[in-house]
């Protein structure tokens, strides 16, 4: 992991930001205050504090609860939240931030810089995921008043870096509530105290999670909701009745079935839509392990991308929310992605033509090799493009096995005990390729890490030019390497991305002012307002 | 309890077998980006650094204290976790297991009575088809029909978050939320009573003292009730109590559907999570309940059949 730390303070170019058009018909509408707001909850977290655990399923609850310091506006620019305003040093080893004042906690307790030193130093430091490498070099937070926090680094901190990483990965916890106690263990951690629009309630395991509106929050008479409850619906297809029952009004981070997007889609009701999850991107990976020789060898790696047809998999399996990937970054990252990279479109004859060429004749019953192929347990695409996988190669003379596990015995088998030949999951890209994006392709990753280089793959080249547009500062340049970059992984092919998507969110039409930032569903809904 | 024990103990080796742990889990949830010393940090936490013997060891020394130990997935005791679940899953057992005994029980002996006419035919072909229909297709198709279409009763969930209900008018509200999974869950069951009340009438309508009992002018009504149907009760007993057993453990697929915090649900989340003190926990409260029902069916026995003694000889 020493690379993408590195990798992470070094980068100087922002992280890419989605424009998203405000929505000019809302913006007409006088906004009804009241109402309650009612979140499909898919799967129960062990915490709800955003401090200590960066996901998704944490923002959707955590994030209507506490703050971070800088969001994300609609063209995806840094905006000040509880920071309101931020300069950085010409060294770029300290970085001011100049807090918001008249703000209080939940329990009516002030919030000050002393809040910001013990979060940034306790949580983000040490125990926060994606935080621990982001603030690796952060020496100390200075707090010379209440409402001024310095942040002093060890090694240049580029500004815009840390601006497009905090509104995940920087929001506040109070002192008071965690200070002298194991952190770990604290019951704010289900029951979070913060200073957003909405007040914890009540947390009903199993069932739902409640939080009220919050009469003294900084912007003034905001929000517009009485109340959101998240309601926990483990089935997708019960989720998708209590949505045409009107139980639930949002449905966050495709957590439907296909079938029943593109059924709720034609509904007037609903709206359908990838719109506010831009920050979200993914891809569908084919990996590959080396230690069987029979996948060391180039030529197979190519048959096997050759011998499936994305585009009829997508026609007629993921629909529209889903397009044809070409490779580690996606088209959603427009500051880094590079065109005309070398690609393997299907062509049965071709991946005949090379598994021939590699020495694996037809056997018995046109059997060339039998590989097992382990699918990630996240998504049902993933489960449909195992079997896409398996049913294509099939047609080529490979046979394959599909050993399906559930999360741990997926993580633990395919990257810790390396006990499997194809693997396929998501990889996520989180708007610039060094957050973790060129881990899975870098040498040297830590044994048992999840979504890294655990191929036994090592290519010089390629950590070559991770490191060189990782230590790059003109941004010029470093698209320039990135784009090298993914020219050598789709050369060498160590794993294959050949499909990207964006998480797909279903939306009562009585809900407004939705989707309006690129990461709308982390945010705090605090203009979010529900028409009668 | 040395059954007790085995049972605890291979269940913890048996969730020892499977690949991954509860902090693979949770590495899961957080899409990754932990380094190497947070997940050590997460098995020391969980306890999980130490070796699997001192670990079961560890387990069943708390035990004895009547500790169950801490919830990986919830963060709290583990008896607290599974306290807030039970209600839900008894009232949604009872009231399954009651529509089904009594229904069942009902349609099993108009059948018997018309055995081989028409009423016979319709509840046998009903009973089949109950019984090899899939639950979830159930439960999906009762959602459909009249939450979406009909908005009769609700989708999902134990209550009415929302509303505020206290006292009875609350009371009201879970019963109306719990109509659906009810009538889905004892359908299943339904079916199995039916099918061996019928049969049990029969074979006791055939028996000697049936036509004893008519012989000496008792009316038929009189016969069916005092005669046939006490002695055609045992084996509905015996079943109601293999079967409180098997409900106790919640019903996965039910739960899910209607959204209700059962113990199915739980154990279901406890075994993907990895999340052992949970899933021992509900070994241990579920053999304790299916001992409890099993000693009031055997005093219920000695009701209905005073053959059956409390013991020492007839």
């Amino acid at each position: 992991m020493g690379m993408n730390r590195r990798a992470l303070l070094l980068t100087s170019a922002a992280l890419a930001a989605n424009v998203v058009a405000p929505e000019a018909a809302f913006a007409q509408e006088q906004p009804r205050r009241g109402g309650i707001m009612t979140v499909h909850f898919p799967s129960e977290q062990r915490i709800l504090n955003p401090s200590l655990q960066a996901s998704t399923g944490v923002y959707i609850v955590g994030g209507k609860i506490q703050e971070p310091l800088v969001d994300l506006d609609a063209a995806g620019n840094p905006a000040p939240c509880l920071a309101e305003s931020w300069e950085a040093t010409p060294d770029g080893k300290t970085i001011t931030f100049r807090l918001r004042r008249g703000v209080t906690w939940h329990d009516g307790r002030p919030f000050t810089s002393a809040d910001v030193q013990f979060t940034a130093m306790e949580m983000w430091k040490k125990i926060l995921n994606y935080g621990t490498t982001l603030q690796l070099f952060l020496e100390a937070v200075d707090t010379p008043d209440a409402h001024t926090a310095v942040f002093r680094y060890s090694r240049p901190m580029p500004l815009n870096l840390l601006l497009r990483a905090i509104p995940d990965l920087g929001f506040v916890s109070a002192k008071h509530i965690y200070e002298g106690n194991d952190i770990r263990q604290n019951t704010a951690n289900t029951a979070p105290v913060g200073t957003g629009p909405f007040r914890f309630v009540q947390y009903e395991r199993g069932q739902f999670i409640i939080a009220d509106r919050n009469p003294n929050y900084w912007r003034n008479n905001l929000p517009y909701l009485d109340r959101v409850v998240w309601r926990v619906v483990s089935d997708r297809s019960a989720a998708a009745a209590q949505m045409e029952s009107g139980q639930l009004l949002f449905s966050p981070f495709s957590a439907l079935s296909i079938a029943d997007f593109t059924r709720l889609g034609r509904d007037p009701r609903f709206e359908v839509t990838t719109r506010g999850n831009e920050g979200n991107a993914r891809t569908n990976t084919l990996e590959f392990n080396f230690r069987n020789p029979i996948l060391a060898d180039l030529r197979v790696r190519r048959a096997i991308a050759h011998a499936l047809d994305i585009p009829f998999f997508i026609e007629n399996f993921l629909g529209p929310f889903a397009k044809v990937g070409t490779g580690p970054i996606p088209t959603t990252s427009p500051d880094f992605y590079p065109p005309n990279m070398p690609q393997y479109p299907f062509n049965r004859a071709q991946a005949n033509r090379l598994l021939d060429e590699a020495g694996h004749r037809r056997g018995a019953g046109g059997v060339r090799l039998n590989l097992r192929l382990n699918p990630a347990p996240w998504g049902e695409d993933i489960a449909l493009w195992s079997t896409f996988i398996q049913q294509s190669l099939n047609e080529v003379g490979i046979r394959v096995e599909i050993v399906r596990l559930d999360a741990a015995g997926f993580l633990r088998t395919v990257y810790n005990d390396w006990n499997f030949d194809l693997a396929t999951g998501w990889h996520q890209y989180r708007n610039d390729p060094a957050v973790s994006t060129t881990v899975w392709y870098r040498s040297g990753q830590n044994k048992g890490a999840p979504w890294t280089n655990q191929w036994g793959w090592t290519d010089a080249e390629t950590d070559r030019l991770i490191d060189a547009a990782a230590t790059e500062l003109d941004p010029a340049r470093r698209k320039a390497l990135y784009a090298d970059f993914v020219s050598r992984a789709n050369t060498e092919l160590p794993l294959w991305m050949p499909i990207e998507q964006i998480f797909v969110s279903v939306i009562n039409r009585r809900v407004r002012n939705h989707s309006n930032t690129p990461r709308w569903a982390s945010s705090s809904w605090h203009d979010l307002w529900l028409a009668s | 309890m040395p059954t007790l024990l085995i049972i605890l103990a291979g269940m913890f080796l048996l969730l020892q077998l499977a690949p991954g742990d509860t902090v693979d889990a949770l590495i899961a949830q957080m899409g990754g980006g932990g380094d190497a010393k947070l997940a050590e940090e997460l098995r020391r936490f969980y306890g999980l650094d130490l070796s699997i013997p001192a670990q079961l060891g560890n387990y069943l020394w708390r035990l004895i204290r009547f500790d169950l130990g801490f919830s990986a997935i919830y963060g709290k005791p583990v008896a607290t976790v599974i306290f807030e679940r039970l209600p839900a899953t008894l009232a949604l057992m009872t009231a399954a297991l009651s529509f089904a005994f009594f229904v069942g029980l009902v349609l099993g002996v108009i059948a018997a009575k018309r055995v081989n006419g028409w009423p016979d035919t319709v509840i046998s072909t009903l009973g089949l088809i109950f019984y090899a229909t899939p639950s979830f297709w159930f439960g999906l198709m009762a959602i459909v029909f009249f939450s979406v279409h009909l908005q009769w009763l609700p989708a999902g969930g134990l209550e009415n978050i929302a509303s505020g209900l206290t006292g009875f008018a609350r009371l009201c509200d879970i019963a109306a939320h719990l109509v659906l999974p009810t009538l889905t869950l004892g359908l299943i069951f339904l079916a199995i009573y039916l099918r061996i009340m019928r049969a049990s009438m029969l074979e006791v309508l055939a028996l000697d003292f049936v036509r004893t009992a008519r012989a000496k002018g008792l009316d038929e009504t009189r016969v069916m009730l005092r005669h046939v149907l006490r002695n055609a009760m045992l084996p509905m007993v015996t079943l109601i109590g293999l079967q409180a057993g098997t409900m106790l453990g919640g019903s996965v697929v039910v739960e899910s559907v209607f959204s209700l915090p059962g113990l199915g649900r739980l154990a279901y989340e406890a075994v993907v999570q990895r999340d052992l003190n949970t899933l021992l926990g509900i070994v241990f409260i579920s053999a304790l309940l299916v001992i409890v029902v099993n000693f009031l069916v055997d005093l219920l026995y000695a009701r209905l059949d005073p053959r059956i003694g409390t013991g020492g000889a007839p």
